[in-house]
């Protein structure tokens, strides 16, 4: 049963990623489309972040913390790591204050 | 003077590869947590981790298991939540070289991932097969041990450290995408409108019904017209 799922799961996964990697060989010349493709990345990602970010975490005042770190170590350029890691270690000290002060 | 290989070698790729494997590590802890409290022996997590290779699409699919839904539910689930792939697959084909042939391509496609298209559609030139299989290692491996130890650990750890962890993929999605956005007005533009339209998608009463990767893929695809369309990319952006 269960490695049926995970057959199934691993399977579709699969061929939406091979399918127009292998299918799409020849360079696209159009400029729109090359110009569409090339904001993807970009909205993709902007729209699973929001505002998805401000409930990943116990409590919303601390996602607001951990997300207004991340933002301003990104705007400095740090690097994936160090932004990944700093909102994290954010989010754990403002859950352990919240804590404090609700008892 | 256009050389089979690209200059991007192995050794550059893994490089560009290891935040993204670290990253990995904890965000795939916190799905080893969750895949184990759910009810999943340890090797099955894991296993899953080693043949998805997906943040989102995995913690749906331990959520499906777990309450037994229909096979066919399980492939549309993933189908929508997975589907922005395809967006990148097409996106990353375009910069692929002549190194990366069909069987390459076949192979490498496994490892296309959010964070991975969005390292090797930054680099300034096209992308070869090295570079590719350089960059998939380190985040193939940090997400397949940070499973198994995730699972491994799961009882023993406290919520509030996992907790902390979940905003780890969130925040690199933000180191991301900023850079650019700061030095391309339309880039944070798009970003802009993809942001607010899936803000509407999560608040808006009847439209937050619409299941969240389906909803991504609305905004994206939005966002990326209006893009295309005020501000096309200048043909020298290769």
């Amino acid at each position: 049963m269960t490695l049926i799922h995970v057959l199934v799961m691993a399977g579709v996964t699969y061929l939406i990623r091979m399918l127009p990697f292998v299918l799409f060989k020849k360079k696209i010349e159009n400029r729109f489309i090359k110009s569409f493709l090339h904001y993807v990345p970009f909205a993709v990602l902007g729209a699973m972040t929001f505002p998805a970010i401000f409930s990943s975490t116990s409590s919303v005042y601390s996602a607001i913390i951990g997300t207004a770190v991340a933002v301003f170590l990104a705007f400095r350029e740090k690097s994936l790591l160090t932004v990944a890691s700093s909102a994290c270690l954010t989010v754990y000290i403002a859950e352990a204050l919240i804590k404090l002060f609700q008892h | 003077m256009k050389s089979e290989e690209s200059s991007y070698s192995y050794s550059e790729g893994f490089k560009d590869g290891i935040p993204i494997g670290l990253g990995y590590l904890s965000v795939s802890f916190s799905f080893g947590i969750m895949a184990v409290n759910s009810g999943l022996p340890v090797w099955i997590s894991v296993l899953i981790s080693m043949t998805n290779l997906t943040s989102a699409g995995q913690f749906a699919g331990i959520g499906l298991i777990a309450c037994g839904a229909p096979y066919i539910e399980m492939a549309l689930t993933q189908l929508i939540i997975n589907l922005r792939y395809a967006l990148m697959s097409l996106s990353l084909s375009q910069k692929a070289d002549k190194s990366l042939n069909i069987l390459h391509r076949m192979i490498t496609a496994f490892g296309i991932t959010d964070e991975i298209f969005a390292v090797a559609s930054g680099k300034a030139h096209d992308i070869g097969k090295s570079y590719m299989y350089g960059l998939i290692t380190a985040p193939y491996l940090g997400w397949s041990t940070g499973t198994l130890l995730g699972a491994i650990a799961g009882n023993i750890l406290p919520g509030s450290v996992s907790a902390a962890l979940n905003i780890a993929l969130y925040s690199m999605f933000i180191a991301i995408i900023i850079p650019p956005a700061k030095k391309s007005k339309p880039v944070l533009l798009v970003i802009a409108i993809s942001v607010v339209l899936s803000t509407i998608f999560e608040f808006a009463p009847y439209i937050n019904r619409l299941s969240n990767g389906f909803a991504i893929i609305i905004c994206a695809v939005t966002a990326s017209f209006l893009g295309a369309v005020f501000f096309p990319v200048k043909e020298a952006t290769e």
